[in-house]
């Protein structure tokens, strides 16, 4: 059983061990929609939704799973969860503001195959959080996964209007940003200990 | 056929759907019967390879067991029930203690896993103590994702391993306390020997491992010590 | 990405198989599952594990998807192939536990994770659902022996530099002091970066005029 306490968890998976930086996940969209801030901020808001979601409903599947001792079923229902997750954002966003479901277009069926969406289920079951140390893992992976975006768009933005040699533009300069961005916060070790 | 096959790759659009839309059946029977080709699947794959992944496991456990208990070579497995060691198979779940017995039947010390939390994920280990020496003699890491190069010097480092040779953890006299528990110390500050020194730069793993061996230590020495007839007897079989 | 359709007589071109090495390469060019390749390239091992998994699960769904395509209804394409997918990965996880635990511990959630790998998805996708298995097939290889080579190429780079071995060899000598950043994140990130840096550089020179 973990005994972190939630804020530890949520300031671990935000800051420590930050999914995009530290971890690697999510890393596709990380690339493809960092290029705007505004699109950034949706996109991280949706992912942060859908991460919630995914997490409540995989802590109900581990427990069932376990109960009929079936740990084999564990990746296939978690991505049902998820893409069942996510087609629920996308029919609440296109009833509650369709100008922010055209705003995201084809971003929003991206998200299923989003790998930090899955990491967050997949880590909370095999690090054994109980209920309310997984919404705070979830709510803590979200808003870094927001923030890496936030920060990798805000950078890419003003770069757009810097002289950039051809060769090196794109994905290239992106990872390489994203490596400083890394090391940058790697001075969040030791926090909350 | 190859003209069907033509016939149909010429006139299908980008994706297979027909101009009415499918009925739900049609839907719900193709995934049901793909589900079940998949659930046969993955039900074979499991069992086809758990076997191997038990003993996988038990090999490697075996292993990790005789390197933390120098000059063990069989061992007998307990588990912890009401403060003292019974027979693994009469506390099924309990906590195992690994006894490890020398070639004469003689108890050499006892293995016992412990985690906590490390600097990146859980940290695993698994620690031998020698009843006889009052110190545990030997620790492994079995499971950790610390920061490479640093975190994972707990692993290799040699000075920080020279620390598990002969770490004292002694009970006091009268009581199930530990006498002087396990702390950590920074490096090239160890006077005394339950003190573990810490490696640079790798403070929080060290930290890890200290944490993880006094809680561990607090809780198991005294179920050893309480249990060591037990222990000689399985000995003598 | 790439859409060929053909039809079941025609006999599989090299092109087919060839394009996924170098040209339409899945991490290089077409910059598809990025996450695994940044983060279990650490050794070479680790890495060319990662890529023969992933290679099996592509080329088994290629094949099952291609087999099915017709039975499958284009409103559920994609749940189907995800389940297919989710299948060989469960398979996979399994069968890497069976041969090796440690290379298992290495590759941790990754395995589970080759289920969102948006190269096997997008194989799926675009090509299997709509050619022959033959062609899959080959497709599929090809694509993931490219994915493989990404794999490789970072591990080795990141193994080097960053331990001084390859394979768990030791190469440099005991003088060379790693580079532990290559160990870490932020070194998986500037040596793929510093790949497509290079990959863009030198497209740039064929294509420019002399």
């Amino acid at each position: 059983m973990n005994t972190a306490s939630p804020l530890q968890i949520f300031i671990d998976a935000c800051l420590i061990n930050n999914f995009v930086l530290s971890m690697f996940l999510g890393i596709c969209p990380f690339l493809g929609v960092s290029s705007k801030t505004d699109t950034a901020v949706r996109m991280g808001l949706a992912v942060i939704f859908v991460m919630l979601v995914s997490s409540l409903c995989a802590f109900g599947i581990h427990k069932a799973l376990i109960a009929i001792d079936a740990p084999y079923l564990h990746l296939i229902s978690y991505i049902v969860v998820i893409a069942s997750a996510v087609q629920l954002v996308e029919m609440f966003i296109k009833k509650f503001s369709p100008a922010l479901f055209r705003a995201l277009g084809i971003f929003l069926p991206l998200i299923t195959t989003n790998c930090a969406v899955l990491g967050v289920a997949l880590f909370q079951t095999s690090r054994e959080y109980h209920f309310v140390q997984a919404v705070f893992f979830a709510l803590g992976a979200g808003v870094g996964f927001t923030l890496a975006l936030l920060i990798m768009s805000g950078i890419r933005e003003r770069l757009e209007l810097a002289d950039v040699s051809s060769v090196v533009k794109g994905a290239a300069l992106t990872l390489m940003i994203a490596g400083v961005l890394s090391m940058g916060f790697m001075g969040f070790a030791g926090m909350g200990r | 056929m190859a003209h069907e096959a033509t016939a149909h790759t010429g006139s299908a659009p980008a994706a297979p759907v027909p101009a009415a839309g499918t009925s739900s059946t049609k839907m719900i029977m193709t995934m049901g019967t793909l589900g079940l080709v998949c659930a046969v699947l993955i039900v074979a794959a499991f069992q086809l390879t758990q076997p191997a992944i038990e003993r996988n496991k038990a090999a490697a456990l075996e292993r990790a067991v005789f390197d933390v208990i120098p000059g063990a070579t069989s061992k007998v497995v307990f588990a912890e029930k009401d403060g003292r060691l019974v027979p693994e198979s009469e506390a099924p779940g309990a906590l195992r203690y690994f006894a490890g017995y020398d070639d004469n039947q003689r108890l050499v010390g006892v293995a016992v896993e412990a985690s906590g939390q490390g600097f990146a994920d859980l940290v695993k280990v698994i620690f031998g103590y020698a009843p006889d020496r009052g110190a545990i003699v030997g620790m492994k890491v079995l499971e950790s994702h610390e920061t490479p190069g640093l975190g994972t010097k707990i692993e290799t480092d040699a000075a920080f391993r020279a620390n598990f040779e002969a770490l004292e953890v002694k009970l006091r006299a009268s009581g199930n306390d530990i006498e002087n528990p396990i702390v950590l110390v920074k490096p090239g500050k160890k006077t005394n020997p339950w003190e573990i020194e810490a490696i640079t730069g790798a403070t929080i793993s060290s930290t890890a491992v200290t944490n993880i061996l006094h809680n561990s230590t607090a809780r198991t020495v005294p179920v050893i010590m309480n249990s060591l007839q037990t222990l000689e007897a399985n000995g003598h079989e | 990405m790439s859409d060929h359709k053909v039809p079941a007589t025609q006999a599989p071109s090299a092109e087919t198989f060839l394009k996924g090495l170098w040209k339409e390469n899945p991490v290089f060019v077409m910059l598809l599952g990025m996450c695994p390749t940044l983060a279990v390239t650490n050794s070479v091992i680790n890495g060319l594990a990662m890529g023969l998994a992933t290679t099996f699960v592509l080329v088994m769904s290629s094949t099952i998807v291609s087999l099915a395509r017709r039975f499958i209804p284009g409103e559920i394409r994609i749940a189907s192939f995800i389940l297919i997918i989710a299948t060989f990965v469960t398979v996979v996880d399994y069968v890497i536990q069976a041969v090796s635990l440690d290379i298992y511990r290495a590759l941790g959630a990754f395995i589970s994770l080759i289920v969102v790998n948006c190269i096997i998805l997008g194989r799926a996708e675009a090509f299997a659902s709509k050619n022959p298995v033959r062609h899959s097939v080959l497709d599929a290889t090809g694509m993931g022996l490219g994915f493989t080579i990404a794999c490789f190429s970072l591990g080795a780079v990141r193994e080097l530099l960053g331990n001084g071995t390859f394979a768990g060899i030791p190469v440099l000598g005991s003088a060379f002091e790693p580079w532990t950043i290559m160990a870490l994140p932020g070194g998986a990130f500037f040596v793929l970066g510093g790949w497509l840096l290079l990959f863009s550089w030198l497209r740039e020179r064929k294509a420019a005029p002399a």
